[in-house]
């Protein structure tokens, strides 16, 4: 039979209905497996193939045992409510086989839907009726469909009985629409309600692109559609409709960031370019209704826009009475974190670590300006431009391109998918600011700890990594961080490799106990062991590593510094071994790629003195001399990679 | 032919009346918004029905602009509703009520987008969204959830229209300088005057040491009204102190670490009303009730 359920609501905020939607795909539909749907205002389960009834069952009740005779078996039966012929001696006891009927789908869902649906977790709920124990939903729940078949599933949820009247677009449609099951999706068309979310998005996508097209110059331009902003819009809207409106092209001379963002996060329009990096004088709004027939609509969003922009030109304006060098002293009113005190304190420790870092006059000066931008009015307004708006007015204000740059691009990489800064200054700012914050707060106590991470102290340390690996900077990785925050940013750095570059997490353990001096070493030690490691020798010598550091675990060796004693050798595999690693010390392979391949080329060399020597001789200056030799060996090994932190087959998975 | 602001004001008046609102003056104590009035603050708890609409002057010294900015305000106009209990058509009422004031819904595009309001020195809260028209935030709705930090016996619907906004928006203008107040008068004729001076007064005249040995002698007022068990008057106290807040705010004279310190002795206070409003309401007979039936 075929299910459909459409939970009726006040306004959904749209960030939150995809979670919803997920859960709902786990509703209990007897094995039929649910299609989901949601637009704002509704959302919506359909299933085909619902059984119409569980299968009957049977139940095997024990009764009393034979001996307690018939008079016991029939109380039995008269207990459990049936004919004591029913009751049949089993093994020892009577016995009854019960069946149990099976329930029909429709009673079922009538009794677990409203616990379901009201089980649906949300980041923040409210109650609306029934004072505060009250159901709570993340919106009020104004009406319910709930159909199986042709017959309404009844049930009630916040004195809201389910039905199978729906409601339209709350402009263009009517409040009141009964359907079926078959002509519902169609019935809420009729209404303007697209209930597809994806033909919802891709309306949107083709018909703000069809309005930027017109003005765009080259092929490539035209609308710039930003994925968050289109999930955004199609989940504000039931009926959407983009349409282009226009503003007055004078405003283009302030930034394309400070437009952007204005049309983007403050008004939800989509850009328009004309050329490659050149904004247009026009964006794309999207209406939750079909057509704008007075063109009321688009005066309006101009009209918005116009008064927005004519803020940010003003900000712009004002700021502008006083230099970014000026605002210093200002700073010291802004605070940086109660314990660690004013955004200038803060200005001081990011100039004094830039110059530990060996940073150019650039560096530091850009490390003395890029927080000034926070006592400006238009940062205090479009607080994500923060940085970037510090960038422009140094720029504005004659500053060289290095150091406006710097100022500019030094809060980057804001996420792991956001790049680094450009330029070397910009980086030497954005490390020295971010390692000033984990320092400083790892020194006051306010280390994150589990989930809480308030100053988001990881994706600072994310930051941090990202610099130093991609901008392959040159400093050594102990000189940055000490103590908690070194095993801080070294899960940072763990993370960083598995997660964002792919290397497997043995490969990133064996580089990193094979000890750490720069980070970008560190790449290049994982590229090198990525690339031998699917070769044949490898992994067998790997798993030889591993055996050794046992023997010399087992052995309680201590390496005393004791040479070799050649005259103790064996010949055969051991003075074949000794031999060729003297050859291996004496060439001194540094690339770490060619050095990886020579150490995998001792396989059959280690195989064969495992195969042929018993290490634990009775001699103990042998057994002694044999220890060296492993010692010397792995010691050699382990320069690139420890490995015997890598995986081998003969392994369990950690 | 366009209303004036003042006609809206009347329309918008005469539309929740029609729906069984007390039609209020505002509030003569200063606010920083229509929530902060005992007609929303102290009636929404408890568990009587009441239904309330008044226009309130809302005063934020820090949004204050000398009069030179077209859209900010010192001082602006809410057009606030309450409906407790919320009724389940409440915003089909509310879209209605637009539509009262000659916004055609089938020529402009509506959103409601997602705004949660919280209010830390009344240690209310509620969920709900702005109104968005044509992309101009136009209204604030609000179910109450929290008012005094005690939860609400029956949530209310808060509808509070930015009426300068609506009124620019109907009659075309940039500026809300520019909005026909009445025949002959414009509201910069009405309020520019009020704007300039309130500006330089909160922003460089207001005396920061006499602001916080105000604030102090209202909170002392405050307590000793709280004690004497009268919470309508310990209540003018708390909005004395708000305001004296929201001045020292913008005269900067408020660093962060105090803020946070500051708002809780103006949320004791507030709370402490709001729990005496509920103790007294139980024992003394209050004139609650506005007929309606609770749901």
């Amino acid at each position: 039979m075929n299910f459909l359920l459409e939970i009726g609501t006040e306004e959904i905020p749209h960030w939150m209905i995809p979670s919803a939607l997920d859960q709902l795909s786990k509703l209990d539909l007897l094995a039929a497996a649910p299609s989901l749907e949601a637009t704002p205002r509704r959302l919506v389960v359909r299933a085909s193939d619902v059984p119409e009834r569980t299968p009957d069952r049977e139940e095997i009740v024990k009764g009393p045992p034979i001996s307690a005779g018939e008079k016991a078996a029939a109380g039995f039966a008269k207990k459990q409510g049936v004919d004591p012929s029913e009751v049949k001696p089993t093994g020892g006891y009577y016995e009854l086989r019960k069946r149990i009927p099976g329930r029909r789908t429709i009673d079922i869902l009538a009794e677990s839907l409203p616990a379901a649906i009201l089980a649906i977790q949300w980041p923040k709920t409210m109650y609306w009726t029934g004072g505060k124990t009250g159901p709570r939903f993340i919106r009020p729940i104004r009406w319910i469909v709930a159909l199986l078949g042709d017959q309404i599933i009844p049930f009630e949820i916040a004195g809201v009985k389910s039905g199978n009247i729906t409601r339209g677009h709350r402009q263009l449609g009517s409040s009141s629409i009964p359907v079926t099951i078959a002509n519902y999706e169609s019935e809420l068309r009729n209404n303007f309600v697209i209930l597809s979310a994806a033909e919802r998005r891709e309306k949107i996508r083709a018909e703000a692109s069809a309005c930027g097209a017109k003005v765009a110059q080259a092929s490539a331009c035209g609308t710039k559609i930003d994925p968050d902003l289109l999930e955004t819009l199609t989940f504000i809207t039931e009926y959407p409709t983009g349409i282009r409106g226009d503003f007055d092209p004078a405003y283009l001379e302030l930034p394309a960031e400070v437009l952007t963002t204005v049309m983007r996060h403050h008004q939800k329009y989509f850009a328009v370019e004309s050329s490659p990096g050149i904004l247009a004088p026009h964006f794309v709004a999207v209406m939750n209704t079909s057509r704008d027939p007075d063109g009321l609509v688009k005066k309006g969003n101009e009209r918005v826009l116009r008064a927005r922009f004519n803020d940010a030109r003003f900000f712009w304006d004002t700021d502008q009475h006083k230099k970014l060098a000026d605002r210093l002293d200002d700073l010291a009113h802004v605070t940086f974190q109660a314990k660690l005190g004013s955004y200038k304190d803060k200005t001081e420790n990011v100039v004094t670590l830039v110059h530990e870092l060996a940073g150019s006059e650039h560096a530091q000066r850009a490390a003395m300006l890029c927080k000034c931008d926070l006592t400006t009015e238009m940062v205090k307004e479009f607080t994500d431009l923060q940085g970037v708006v510090g960038g422009l007015y140094a720029k504005a204000q004659g500053e060289p391109e290095p150091v406006w740059h710097a100022v500019y691009e030094h809060y980057r990489p804001v996420g792991m998918e956001d790049s680094i800064p450009e330029t070397p200054e910009g980086q030497i700012v954005s490390l020295a600011d971010k390692l000033d914050t984990l320092r400083g707060c790892f020194s006051v106590g306010l280390a994150p700890t589990g989930s809480k991470d308030p100053f988001a102290l990881r994706r600072a340390a994310q930051g941090v990594v990202k610099i130093l690996v991609e901008a392959r900077l040159d400093y050594r990785f102990d000189q940055l961080a000490t103590g908690d925050l070194r095993d801080f940013l070294i899960e940072r750095i763990q993370h960083y490799f598995r997660e964002v570059r792919g290397f497997k997490y043995d490969e990133v353990n064996a580089v990193l106990a094979a000890g750490i001096t720069t980070l970008a070493d560190v790449e290049d030690r994982l590229n090198a062991l990525a690339q031998i490691r699917p070769t044949e020798n490898f992994e067998p010598l790997a798993a030889s590593c591993k055996r050794i550091r046992n023997i010399l675990k087992q052995a309680q060796f201590q390496p005393n510094g004791a040479a070799l004693k050649s005259d103790l050798l064996e010949a055969g595999p051991e003075r074949d071994l000794a031999g060729r690693l003297a050859a291996f010390v004496r060439e001194g392979e540094t690339d770490y790629g060619l050095r990886l391949l020579k150490i995998a080329a001792f396989r059959p060399q280690v195989d064969l003195f495992f195969d042929k020597v018993l290490v634990n001789a009775p001699d103990p200056n042998i057994r002694a001399n044999r220890l060296t030799l492993l010692s010397n060996l792995l010691s050699e090994f382990s320069t690139i990679a420890d490995f015997s932190e890598i995986v081998t087959s003969g392994d369990q998975k950690q | 032919m366009t209303d004036n602001f003042q006609e809206t004001v009347f329309k918008l008046k005469r539309y929740w009346a029609d729906r069984g609102c007390i039609i209020q003056e505002p509030y003569d104590v200063e606010v920083g918004a229509g929530t902060m009035c005992p007609e929303t603050y102290l009636r929404v708890l408890g568990p009587k029905p009441y239904r309330v609409a008044y226009v309130q002057p809302s005063r934020r010294p820090a949004d204050g602009r000398y009069g030179e900015n077209p859209n900010r305000l010192y001082k602006h106009q809410q057009l606030q509703v309450i409906l407790k209990p919320s009724p389940d058509d409440v915003l089909d009422q509310y879209l209605a009520s637009l539509e009262a004031i000659g916004i055609d819904l089938l020529k402009h595009d509506i959103k409601f987008e997602e705004d949660n309001w919280e209010a830390p020195t009344l240690g209310a809260w509620g969920i709900g969204w702005q109104v968005m028209l044509d992309g101009l935030e136009i209204t604030q709705f609000t179910y109450f959830q929290q008012c005094g930090g005690m939860d609400l016996d029956l949530v209310p619907a808060e509808i509070t229209y930015g009426l300068e906004r609506i009124s620019a928006f109907l009659q075309g203008v940039e500026s809300v300088y520019d909005i026909q107040w009445a025949p002959g008068f414009k509201y910069s004729d009405v309020r520019l005057a009020d704007e300039v001076e309130f500006s330089k007064y909160n922003f460089e005249l207001a005396n920061v040491d006499r602001l916080w040995r105000l604030f102090a002698e209202h909170e002392a007022e405050c307590k000793e009204l709280l004690a004497a068990k009268v919470p309508l008057p310990a209540y003018d106290q708390v909005l004395k102190c708000s305001h004296l807040f929201n001045l020292l705010d913008a005269r900067g004279a408020i660093s962060v670490t105090e803020r946070v310190g500051v708002i809780k002795r103006v949320r004791d206070l507030a709370v402490g009303v709001a729990r005496l409003w509920i103790d007294s309401a139980a024992t003394e007979p209050r004139p609650l009730g506005s007929g309606l039936e609770a749901a």
